[in-house]
């Protein structure tokens, strides 16, 4: 390494911990809707990613309405579309829940099957709507290009940016479950529905919301995404083994664990990946979620229970 | 009502009938009846005295619709401007289109169904290698006969295919040519999606590089299929500084790659970047703000400005909608009709035996293609020229360079 000087080693060593943090954000962004379901629910929802791409579709539209009718806002629009997607995709599961979850709850691989027909039903509605071709919504200016606290280093802003919308989201999930008393009623209910029922909790209630919660978190990671991915039909489809990966890892009933476990991965991934090339970085990486999983089936962290 | 609708057919009919006379095309095309169709087709083809069918298979539907959607948009415009001029040995082109919904045994399982059931006189189809090489035993087993538009990894040539687009040699070599020689370029960092067409793609180009242009290759990387992650590699491009990035990324990569590389400061003013893998299709999903400045080489733009092009962007348009973009793949599929009509008209026959030999004399051009001008090469490749698109914030490119006519060479020595 002698041809390079101290200053740029630093700085390479700055932005490549960015990158993992960064890393570390998306996935957990992408994860956070499918925790709360599967964990709550223990409903697996196979058409996440479509959600997802519904966030970003509403965005895309969005940003063509925006550039058309009010072009002044266009500095602003991508922090409505933000909310406009969460509200897309909440209502839209609201529904999906009430049409299709809510008759499978004592037939868990059913629901596995039905959201995967879901998930095909809306990749082809996309299709039709939109278009076979990808799209591309016109991002406002302050989220292009990277910040540079020296001169040898470039913080990419989008990165920066949903960086914080994580933070935000997951804060927001914690206040919800922890501190609210809507929370309290579900974290109730996933430990005992009978009970919460007897006691005065409508818990079909709370499954709804709790359904139409984790798609509209979908929602708001769709519209995030936009600024680092792709749109398309099937760009839900590139994110939902990763989504997986990361809940299934970090222990179904637990949001701690979700936390951790996308850290870890996204640490792993993205130093092996600097020092070996991308393909084996990822083999390295689920090799070695096999294996931890292989010694912890229930993941890094779970909710101790008496069997 | 009846009447009404037949004056205004007449009227039609008598209108575009002229408008044939006098270009010429009604006195220059065959008509059926001098040839036979027991002669034109002596082997069971769906061929009747006033019509020949033909199939086309791409994907409609699942992931690869994103890229097909133009290649099968470009051969219906070509089979109807054909059927407009007369058809093929006086008769009309019939389309029975299949879907192969991105799933490689499904395009060997239509194919099997177009070539046995339907005995479709040609096939023009297939986008990705995976498809092509899963239906080229049926074509190979039933003897029918396939146009494939993609631009490829080469080392392929059967009887059976007619390869419109540019393999691997042709667009790689000329690249890095003008890249070597315009930027001074000598250290390359390679990067790829990992499947068949960037690894053997980046084969190429490393043997050239270090073997031909004296360079170095600092770095060669391969990203997972659907990858969207970029950070680490990026920084480990600025690590190696390298004169010149040559990426063979595609799908949803392909755009998360650019809009990366944009956000982490990596632009046209500082880094030269030469991609294999985007096209006027691929920049509706990256967005223009994020390649400008950056390079294609691709044998097609659409903003090449020949009279051929002008007038053929302006019928896809039509046809398609004003808001159509054309990548190199849809105008290499375009091109595909055109050749078989050519090839069909040389032989005098629908038979594909007759039709590939005709085709093997080496003789067959296009100066109509709205790429200029393209030729058939024995090796069923065509000669073209290779171009360097810069491009725009608009989507489009400018084309900075473009390459004499080269001869395919899907098997080159050396470089395997």
């Amino acid at each position: 390494m002698g041809e390079y000087s101290v200053q740029e080693l630093t700085s390479i060593l700055a932005m490549q911990g960015f990158a993992g943090i960064s890393l570390f954000s998306v996935l957990l962004l992408m994860a956070l809707g499918l925790a709360i379901i599967f964990g709550q629910m223990g409903v697996i929802n196979m058409a996440h990613g479509e959600f997802m791409a519904m966030g970003a579709y509403t965005t895309y539209l969005l940003s063509v309405v925006t550039e058309s009718y009010f072009p002044a806002f266009m500095n602003y629009y991508f922090l409505f579309a933000i909310v406009v997607s969460f509200l897309v995709a909440g209502l839209f599961g609201y529904l999906t829940e009430f049409v299709l979850i809510r008759h499978l709850y004592k037939r868990p691989l059913d629901t596995l099957l039905a959201t995967w027909g879901l998930s095909l039903i809306m990749q082809q509605s996309f299709r039709s709507i939109f278009g076979a071709r990808e799209v591309s919504p016109t991002l406002p200016d302050w989220l292009m290009g990277s910040w540079m606290p020296t001169e040898t280093i470039f913080i990419p802003i989008n990165g920066m940016f949903v960086l914080g919308l994580t933070t935000l989201v997951t804060i927001g999930v914690f206040l919800l479950m922890y501190r609210s008393s809507w929370g309290l009623n579900v974290r109730a209910t996933t430990q005992n529905r009978v009970m919460s029922g007897a006691v005065g909790i409508n818990t079909k209630q709370v499954d709804r919301l709790t359904f139409a919660l984790g798609c509209g978190i979908a929602g708001i990671a769709g519209a995030a995404f936009t600024t680092i991915a792709s749109t398309g039909p099937t760009s839900g489809s590139l994110y939902i083994v990763d989504t997986f990966m990361v809940v299934v890892f970090g222990g179904a009933a637990s949001l701690f664990g979700t936390i951790a476990s996308a850290f870890t991965i996204a640490q792993a991934q993205s130093i092996l990946e600097f020092f070996i090339s991308g393909s084996m970085a990822k083999v390295f990486t689920l090799l070695a979620l096999v294996i931890i999983l292989m010694m912890r089936p229930e993941g890094l962290f779970s909710i101790k229970v008496r069997k | 009502m009846s009447y009404f609708s037949r004056r205004k057919f007449l009227g039609k009919t008598g209108a575009l009938l002229s408008a044939m006379v006098a270009a010429g095309f009604i006195t220059s095309s065959a008509m059926a009846a001098d040839y036979p169709t027991a002669e034109v087709n002596t082997t069971g083809l769906a061929v009747t005295d006033d019509t020949v069918t033909v199939g086309i298979l791409h994907s409609l539907t699942g992931t690869m619709a994103i890229s097909e959607t133009g290649a099968q948009e470009a051969e219906k415009l070509a089979i109807k401007q054909i059927n407009e001029s007369g058809g093929i040995l006086g008769r009309q082109i019939e389309i029975i289109q299949e879907d192969g919904a991105s799933d490689w045994p499904t395009f060997a399982e239509k194919s099997r169904k177009l070539l046995v059931n339907d005995n479709v006189a040609a096939v023009f189809g297939c986008w990705t290698s995976a498809s092509r090489k899963a239906a080229l035993p049926v074509f190979e087993k039933e003897n029918g006969l396939l146009y494939y538009p993609t631009f490829y990894e080469g080392l392929e040539q059967s009887k059976n295919v007619i390869y419109t687009g540019q393999e691997a040699t042709q667009q790689i070599l000329a690249g890095l040519d003008w890249v070597a020689e315009e930027k001074d370029a000598k250290t390359f960092y390679l990067i790829g999606s990992d499947y068949i067409w960037p690894r053997t793609s980046m084969k190429i180009a490393r043997i050239h590089i270090e073997k031909v242009l004296g360079g170095k290759v600092v770095g060669e990387e391969y990203k997972p299929l659907g990858d969207t992650q970029f950070g680490s590699v990026i920084n480990k491009i600025r690590l190696k500084k390298p004169d010149v990035i040559f990426a063979a990324v595609v799908g949803g990569s392909n755009v998360a790659w650019f809009k990366q590389l944009n956000a982490a400061g990596i632009t046209a003013d500082k880094q030269t970047l030469l991609t294999l893998s985007v096209t006027e299709d691929e920049v509706l999903g990256i967005g223009g703000e994020n390649l400008e400045g950056f390079y294609s080489v691709m044998k097609y733009f659409q903003s090449q400005d020949n009279p051929n092009n002008v007038a053929f962007v302006e019928a896809f348009k039509e046809m398609h909608g004003e808001d159509s973009v054309i990548g190199d793949v849809t105008q290499a599929a375009y091109l595909g009709p055109w050749l078989w009509k050519a090839a069909v008209e040389k032989a005098g026959s629908f038979d594909v035996d007759k039709v590939v030999a005709a085709s093997e004399e080496g003789d067959i051009e296009l100066t109509t293609a709205p790429e200029g001008y393209v030729k058939l090469h024995p090796n069923h490749h065509l000669w073209s020229k290779t171009r360097i698109g810069k491009w725009n914030k608009d989507g489009q490119a400018e084309v900075v360079y473009t390459s004499d006519l080269i001869e395919p060479n899907p098997f080159p020595e050396g470089y395997q």
